[in-house]
């Protein structure tokens, strides 16, 4: 690691977000002319890397050193005028606009005379398609082009400016396999023309094909940076977990009748021949990775959107839904990925948001009384030992941990039969976290059919008494028992085979 | 590929060549019905009303590509006409002096509005909705009651509707020069793309560190001085003006900046368009007028004529992503399953 | 040793948790602004007075709310429309097409106990189209409603033309233009007075109008928890056309005349109507008692302003200043705070 040839460094950086320590005293470099990746599961940083790079956030403290200088980078502007492009993993183009404009806004060539060189950015961008061995139309709208297509025009976009680093948060993951293998020589070609790539990715497969170096992250930490061909699929997820599993709370409960029996699910696009079922009393883990299907299947049991073939049965009754009125009128239960956008509403008090989806069944004369909301409310919220002044506090105030407590006791008010829990304990600290477990388990010895989605490892491992695995909306490993480890979950969510049954 | 270029570059073109057709299609329409249309008197009458929407149908569509809306400038015009036609009677200012009032008096009520809606952040549907019954307000002031008739002004003012270059009318004239520099600029300055970078997405445009506010202040602005001239152009054709002069002439100009392609949630379309679309609709109304057909159509067919126009339009985004979600779609099915 | 979970919270959202209210004070908080209301309202009244010895009079209130129901009677469902993130600008027109049809149908030989029913069902008919265009069809309501706006107007004047029919019977002209019986109370402010409490019961009281709220606050959110988003926001256009249709047979029966170009102008006087009343133009939040203070101190406004020997035409001044300040305090107040969002 010769120090003067680092494009890009990050020395000793933190990074914390309120309660949680996302970065602490990271040191990364990176140098010309290489494919970096960087690796870690769920929560150990790396968006926070990317985010720092794209001007985004600012370190807490460390430093950032752009060829050999130090650099505060006072925003995405700055960010790319120091030649540092970041390609998200969502595109953000100007859908109206034509693909060569977009590559060339705000930087356009001029004429002599101040106008905008139009025939000149035809000639570069096609130049720069071009290099990149791409067919584009240069005159459509953004808008009408693929995810893959849309990100090379970022690509592009990033060349234009001369960018000396381009960062890649997650680019295949709504890739397909030709489009992948088109965006890999691409990234080769940069990378031998001297440009300096950071490939932030989940899927171990491609790291090892396309990069040179890798280095991972662990609980805001760095751990290991070292060239690719050191090392083995095996060495990385090691690193990456780097622990036990931890034992939280789990009462054994006893399994009662199928509640759930979904046969052959499939939705364009999005996922296929998905089959399981689940028991009362059961907790049924659905492990995967980022993009792997999870949530779209989710919510099609919640009937938020149709399903293209495939059945769901609830006791017994084949059931269709078209809203998700009719899903929690059936005693299905949702809680949603995204609490922010999906689960709460933020201006409402604790008590209103717990009481929106049964309000028709408490007042069926319309008129709302806010002492039977109140104590009902009450009565959910202290079963969860939600943290609050009282019920009549607004959501927008409590913590993440409390907020999703909440969401837990409005779905649990509707008395469902399903519950299903979408990353329930995404972006809250360990104490709630831990709570959360305890409630979850203590909910499947009433009786609930629990689906548990999550990204967190030891959470699914610990939590559920079967764990199902998607990949590429598939179902690829159906674990239990023994069988039922940290890698042999990871291999299946990362598309491996081999070892994914048992 | 090569079929998306395709479609890609046809639905470009679309909007303004399919308006060209239905205009000529009209035409035609309403020759065979009325012979007379073809005249040079009815054919110059209609382009110069035309021609005076089209001013400020090209100020709306520069507001409604950045994503917002002007409902005030019906007021602006009013206002204006009221005001040069007031200063040309009590011969304060002479023709020219009069017009280039006018104008100014326009930029000055669109500055208002950019002002409001940059500095205070109110939404720009409520400041229009505010400046609208302002304008107008301060039109029925100046007015008191009172309407100027057409012996009040200077012949040189009215005859400046009648005038024409090379027998092309001074009116159309205008309108086209402007919608021809206002097209380049669009298409050749850095801040010209601003306004559609801004319209077709905002956020973005932020993180690219456009400056939004100048930008959204600079097109109400803008659309203030173009109303203003529509103002000057309609006292000069006109002749009789009260305070409520072009009231409800916004819903007009909305429509022709919507029937020509410019789409309300902003980032797409051309000046060109809202021109046809002006055009188009003044077509619209001339045909009722000499097929005798009742006049009280008219409100009816312009609201019919907006909601078909968004509703296509939105059926033609939805196509096109439908389009690619296809096309994506055909490719996966193609490869291999992973190994 | 565990994962500390990734937090994804940018410094804006830790900032807006951190300056956001913290109890429910959504209602303390619009009480302030009521509070603002009431106490224009006293200057009005008092000015009023003082301008003119007519204005304290009964007479004189009795004009004043005639002259101003029906904007008031449009502003009740407006409020709801407007809370859930929606607007309806065809009200005009739908009240111009209602006075049509109505005189149409009279000129034309039938009773009026068959047209009123009739026109309130074409006004709700208005509504339903407006409703599914914006729910359905997925159409921004500012631009269907644009549209409405024109095309009811149309058909107005293709129904009944430049006529205006005059003839009706006493006893309906007695609605919109007396009182109740005894009292100085317009018939107008009774309908204005029973919906208000209607809507208001419904909006603040019951679970339809919690979810209401819950629209405008957060479509999303609402969707997921099984709140019918789609049939709710076209009840509301239902609603808002019906009324309107209402407002015009108001309006016909007060001026004693169905014309096609009736209320024109009134769209404008019924949204400066609801935003004066607090609010939100952007939904979620807003009370219907506000709006109906908003709607007295228009009236007042207005009818001290006339006294005052000051034009209508000049009222308008004032009405759009009105609405424009009331949008821009709220901002400048937040500012003045110290939180910048």
């Amino acid at each position: 690691m010769v120090r003067a040839a680092s494009v890009l460094e990050l020395h000793a950086v933190s990074k914390r977000f309120g309660a949680t320590q996302a970065l602490d005293g990271v040191s990364l470099a990176l140098q010309e002319g290489e494919i970096h990746a960087l690796v870690g599961e769920n929560g150990a940083g790396k968006s926070t890397v990317v985010k720092i790079l794209a001007g985004v956030h600012a370190p807490d403290s460390g430093e950032v050193r752009v060829g050999g200088t130090a650099v505060d980078i006072e925003g995405p502007a700055h960010a790319r005028a120091l030649g540092i492009a970041v390609i998200h993993q969502e595109p953000r183009l100007f859908p109206d606009l034509s693909v060569a404009e977009n590559v060339f806004l705000e930087h356009q060539p001029r004429r002599r005379f101040g106008g905008i060189d139009w025939p000149a950015i035809q000639r570069s961008a096609s130049l720069l398609f071009g290099d990149l061995d791409v067919s584009m139309p240069l005159d459509a709208p953004v808008r009408g082009l693929s995810m893959a297509d849309q990100q090379l025009v970022e690509i592009a976009r990033a060349l234009s400016i001369e960018a000396r680093v381009l960062v890649m948060d997650e680019p295949t993951a709504s890739l397909s396999v030709h489009e992948v293998e088109r965006l890999f020589a691409i990234v080769r070609r940069l990378r031998d023309r001297g440009v300096a790539v950071l490939f932030v990715s989940h899927r171990l497969a491609e790291v090892f094909e396309l990069c040179d170096r890798a280095s991972v992250l662990r609980d805001g930490r760095h751990v290991i940076t070292a060239p690719i061909d050191t090392l083995t699929t095996t060495d990385l997820i090691r690193h990456m977990i780097g622990r036990d599993v931890r034992l939280f709370p789990k009462a054994p409960a006893n399994l009662g009748d199928v509640v759930l029996d979904v046969r052959g699910l499939s939705r364009h696009d999005e996922f296929s021949d998905i089959s399981f079922s689940i028991r009362a009393g059961e907790i049924v883990g659905l492990a995967g990775l980022v993009g792997a299907g999870r949530t779209e299947v989710a919510r099609v049991l919640f009937g938020v959107s149709p399903p293209d073939a495939g059945e769901v049965r609830l006791a017994g009754e084949v059931v269709h839904f078209d809203s998700p009125s009719a899903a929690l009128d059936a005693g299905i239960a949702y809680v949603p990925e995204d609490r922010h956008q999906d689960g709460l509403v933020l201006g409402f008090s604790i008590s209103s948001n717990i009481t929106l989806p049964i309000l028709k069944r408490l007042f069926p004369r319309l008129v709302v009384r806010g002492s039977k909301e109140r104590v009902l409310a009450n009565q959910y919220a202290t079963r969860l030992d939600v943290r609050m002044t009282d019920v009549e506090q607004l959501v927008g105030a409590l913590s993440g941990g409390n907020q999703q407590k909440v969401v837990i006791a409005r779905w649990l008010a509707t008395r469902p039969r399903v519950l299903i829990l979408d990353e329930p304990t995404r972006g809250i600290d360990i104490g709630a976290k831990v709570e959360v477990h305890r409630i979850v388990s203590e909910l499947a010895t009433t009786g609930l059919a629990i689906l548990l989605i999550s990204s967190d490892l030891p959470e699914v491992l610990a939590m559920s008494d079967r764990i199902l695995v998607m990949h590429e909306g598939r179902l690829t490993a159906e674990l239990s028992g023994d069988a039922a480890t940290q890698e042999r979950v990871m291999f299946a969510a990362t598309g491996q085979h081999g070892l994914a049954t048992g | 590929m090569k079929s998306l270029r395709e479609l890609a570059a046809r639905l470009a073109r679309q909007r303004e060549w399919s308006l060209v057709a239905l205009i000529l299609l009209l035409s035609f329409g309403v020759w065979l019905k009325a012979p007379q249309f073809l005249s040079a008197a009815n054919l110059s009458q209609v382009a110069i009303l035309a021609a005076i929407i089209a001013v400020a149908a090209i100020g709306e569509a520069l507001v409604v590509i950045t994503r917002n809306v002007d409902l005030s400038v019906d007021s602006t015009i009013g206002l204006v006409a009221y005001a040069v036609a007031e200063l040309l009677r009590q011969h304060t200012l002479g023709v020219t002096g009069a017009i280039a009032f006018g104008i100014c008096l326009g930029l000055v009520l669109g500055m208002i509005n950019g002002g409001i809606i940059t500095l205070f952040r109110v939404p720009s549907i409520v400041a229009t909705l505010g400046t609208l019954s302002i304008y107008r307000g301060f039109a029925y002031l100046i007015a008191g009651g009172g309407q100027i008739s057409l012996s009040d002004l200077p012949a040189e003012y009215i005859a400046l509707a009648r005038a024409s270059v090379l027998g092309i009318p001074l009116y159309v004239v205008v309108a086209a020069v402007l919608t021809l520099m206002v097209s380049i600029y669009l298409r050749q300055t850095r801040f010209g793309r601003q306004v559609y970078a801004i319209g077709s997405n905002p956020e973005g445009a932020a993180v690219l560190g456009i400056r939004s506010r100048l930008v959204v202040f600079a097109v109400f602005a803008a659309s203030g001085c173009l109303a203003g001239l529509a103002g000057v152009l309609w006292g000069a054709k006109y002749g009789t003006i009260t305070a409520g002069a072009a009231d409800g002439v916004v819903l007009l100009v909305i429509a022709s900046a919507v029937v020509g392609g410019v789409n309300i949630f902003g980032g797409s379309g051309s000046v060109v368009g809202a021109v046809l679309g002006a055009l188009f609709l003044g077509l619209v109304a001339n045909g009722l007028t000499l097929s005798r057909l009742s006049q009280f159509w008219l409100q009816a067919i312009y609201g019919l004529v907006i909601l078909v126009a968004v509703a296509a339009d939105a059926a033609i985004v939805r196509r096109l992503l439908r389009a690619s979600a296809e096309r994506r779609r055909a490719i996966t099915a193609t490869e291999a399953p992973q190994p | 040793m565990t994962t500390p979970v990734e937090v994804d919270q940018s410094p804006r959202t830790a900032e807006a948790s951190m300056t956001r209210p913290s109890r429910a004070s959504a209602v303390s908080r619009l009480l302030r602004w009521e509070s603002l209301l009431v106490l224009v309202l006293v200057v009005l009244i008092v000015g009023g007075a003082r301008v003119s010895p007519v204005f304290a009079t009964a007479q004189n209130f009795s004009n004043l709310t005639v002259a101003t129901m029906e904007v008031g009677i449009m502003a009740m469902p407006m409020t709801l429309i407007i809370i859930a993130g929606e607007i309806d600008l065809s009200v005009e027109s739908m009240l111009g097409l209602a006075s049509a049809v109505l005189g149409f149908l009279w000129a034309a030989g039938v009773s009026l106990w068959i047209a009123i029913p009739v026109v309130l069902l074409m006004g709700a008919a208005g509504g339903l189209l407006n409703g599914l265009l914006v729910t359905r069809a997925g159409l921004p309501s500012l631009v269907v409603t644009l549209g409405t706006l024109a095309l009811f107007r149309g058909l107005a004047s293709v129904v009944l033309g430049p006529r205006a029919i005059s003839n009706f019977p006493g006893e309906f002209t007695a609605f919109g233009f007396g009182n109740v019986p005894g009292t100085p109370v317009p018939w107008p402010l009774v309908v204005f007075v029973v919906l208000a409490l209607a809507l208001g019961t419904v909006l603040h009281l019951t679970w339809p109008g919690r979810e209401v709220f819950a629209i405008g606050k957060n479509a999303s959110a609402a969707r997921y928890s099984g709140v019918r988003v789609a049939r709710l926001k076209t009840c509301l256009f239902v609603l808002s056309g019906a009324v309107a249709a209402g407002a015009g047979i108001i309006l016909t029966s007060r001026l004693s005349s169905a014309r096609a170009d009736a209320g024109q102008g009134l769209t404008l006087a019924v949204v400066t109507a609801v935003l004066l009343g607090g609010v939100d133009i952007f939904g979620g939040s807003g009370t219907l008692p506000g709006v109906v203070l908003a709607v007295f101190t228009l009236a007042i406004l207005q009818n001290a302003l006339r006294l005052a020997d000051v034009s209508t035409q000049l009222q308008s001044i004032a009405v759009g200043l009105l609405l424009i300040v009331s949008v821009v305090v709220p901002h400048v107040v937040i500012r003045i705070r110290g939180g910048s969002r």
